[in-house]
């Protein structure tokens, strides 16, 4: 290693040092804590605080509630990304396929992605009313109690997520139609491709890698969903539409079991984890065959 | 006969676009509607628009405290991120360190970390340390979940900067600092400026960090003002829509005006790899 090696090794440590700073003590620190707490039987309004080995594990294996948490949260990432694909892929090749007004395409999108999901919750709650609500009423003035029902609470909060959460989905697949070579639709053309070949044979293909990029971090986000159900819905009703990341906070902060509910964030962070793990091992098999 | 086919077909879609805004639209136009009317549709269009519910958000409820605190705290957000982030992206970016590799993998990775696995800890942080209910531990706990973004997207940008723009600098007698300051800031503006506004918006938008470590209006945000907005008897739908279009201000501002720094920043954390 020469001297200027070396010299750069240390500025790079210096630049380096307050992310490592920040991150170590507010991520990393609380990351190794949060695994400690959930050894633990903490109730601090009882004063109860000892240590508790894997009993808050164990309790999960035998919890109803946890198991429902945990259909409801599978429920809710496969139906939504599922959607937010199909609706992304049509919405990106109608504004590519547009000449003019691009823009102005994008901002209708993309304002339903910038604004905040708190704000989404109170839209949709607002159109969800029985009586006064937008959708029954585009349905002929019904008085479907759309939150209400248990059967209809979920996919609710599902629309009220794809609606937030497509867009993103949307603008990645615009940004790479964009950047397929124009000779590439030629030859098609020139080879006397109609338009479903072109698209199941160049276009779809050319989007495959973006879209895997897409629903991984859109899988990853939707796992661990809070906000939307949290304010549409509360997790009801009769827990319809409580996720993981719902009971988990629940645990903590309104039955204020900080052992417990600790033990739920660590199985959270844990699933995110695994299937980011297991994603990018897919990705990177992708890359290597194609 | 075909071109006008095509000009219709623009126009279709973007018909079927502003229908996918609609229920933004609705809870804009419910925000100027009459009390009375508003449980009363159809007509789907009010008799005449009102300002009462603005009113109300802005001289009777806590949503003026909080749009403040959320500027607050977003904005120092931004800036500490970038005062962190830039030094940290360019050491990832372009120096030899010790397990680089390492580094980058945790840098992704923590990019997914959720909040609800830190949430209880932090907590416990924040009482011990006296920083619950103030701008100062907001600031800080979405610094740290913002950085690994902003590290992540800047890096990328600095990789695009020519690195002879830079060699040429030190050429010249530049040190690091002035080599920063006069070639790769400039030549970095508008990565900063992606990578600054997405941080503001997550910041704007969060809202599990902001609902557990806020407890007055000192310091609580806007998500939060709206997700706990009051109603005594029944619920004032017509004030909340005024205080969502409030909430929403910053965000839809960003989208039109800065629209092209913002899909730069998403489409750049997606596909740098």
């Amino acid at each position: 290693m020469t001297r200027r090696d070396a010299a750069n090794r240390r500025r790079g440590m210096l630049l380096l040092a307050p992310t490592i700073l920040a991150l170590g003590a507010l991520t990393v620190y609380p990351g190794v804590w949060v695994l400690w707490l959930s050894l633990q039987h903490r109730i601090p309004i009882f004063d109860v605080s000892r240590f508790a080995g894997l009993d808050n594990y164990a309790f999960l294996a035998v919890d109803p509630r946890f198991s429902n948490a945990a259909r409801t949260t599978a429920v809710f990432t496969v139906t939504s990304v599922a959607l937010e694909v199909v609706l992304g892929v049509t919405a990106a090749l109608a504004i590519h396929a547009r000449r003019g007004g691009r823009r102005l395409a994008l901002s209708f999108l993309l304002l339903a992605w910038a604004m905040p999901a708190v704000v989404t919750a109170k839209l949709f709650e607002w159109l969800y009313h029985p009586t006064a609500g937008l959708i029954n009423v585009a349905l002929g003035a019904r008085s479907i109690n759309w939150l209400g029902d248990p059967r209809l609470a979920l996919p609710a909060v599902v629309l009220a997520d794809v609606w937030r959460t497509m867009p993103f989905v949307a603008i990645l697949c615009y940004a790479r139609l964009l950047a397929i070579p124009a000779e590439l639709y030629e030859a098609a053309q020139v080879d006397g491709a109609g338009r479903l070949a072109t698209l199941t044979r160049i276009t779809l293909p050319m989007l495959a890698r973006i879209l895997l990029v897409a629903v991984l971090f859109r899988t990853l986000d939707a796992l661990r969903a809070f906000d939307i159900m949290f304010v549409l819905t509360g997790g009801g009703p009769a827990g319809t539409t409580e996720t993981l990341t719902v009971y988990a906070y629940r645990a903590l902060f309104q039955t204020l079991q900080l052992g417990f509910g600790s033990a739920l964030s660590v199985v959270v962070f844990l699933l995110v984890m695994a299937v980011a793990w297991a994603y990018l091992k897919l990705l990177r098999a992708g890359t290597v065959a194609a | 006969m075909r071109r006008s086919i095509r000009t219709l077909g623009d126009v279709l879609i973007l018909v079927a676009l502003a229908t996918y805004a609609i229920p933004f639209f609705w809870q804009l136009l419910t925000s100027f509607k009459p009390e009375a009317e508003l449980l009363r549709v159809p007509p789907l269009l009010p008799s005449r628009l009102t300002l009462a519910h603005y009113r109300v958000v802005i001289e009777q409820s806590l949503m003026p405290r909080a749009l403040g605190n959320s500027l607050g705290v977003a904005t120092l957000t931004t800036l500490l991120a970038l005062v962190i982030g830039l030094p940290g992206a360019y050491a990832v970016a372009r120096l030899p360190l010790p397990g680089k590799r390492l580094l980058l993998l945790a840098i992704v990775a923590s990019t997914a970390f959720p909040q609800i696995a830190t949430v209880s800890p932090l907590y416990l942080l924040m009482r011990a340390l006296d920083l619950r209910d103030t701008w100062a531990g907001l600031v800080l706990v979405h610094t740290s979940f913002a950085l690994p973004l902003t590290i992540w997207l800047l890096a990328g940008f600095i990789r695009e900067v020519p690195i002879e723009a830079e060699e040429a600098a030190a050429v010249d007698g530049a040190g690091l600092l002035g080599t920063f300051r006069w070639v790769v800031i400039p030549l970095l503006a508008p990565g900063l400026a992606s990578a600054a506004l997405l941080t503001f918006l997550f910041s704007w938008n969060e809202f599990l960090f902001a609902y557990t470590f806020t407890v007055s209006e000192a310091s609580r945000t806007i998500p939060v003002a709206l997700a706990l907005f009051p109603g005594v008897f029944e619920v004032p739908w017509g004030d909340i829509a005024a205080a969502s279009m409030l909430a929403s201000f910053p965000p839809v501002l960003i989208v039109i005006v800065l629209q092209r720094f913002l899909v730069r920043g998403l489409v750049a954390g997606a596909v740098k790899e």
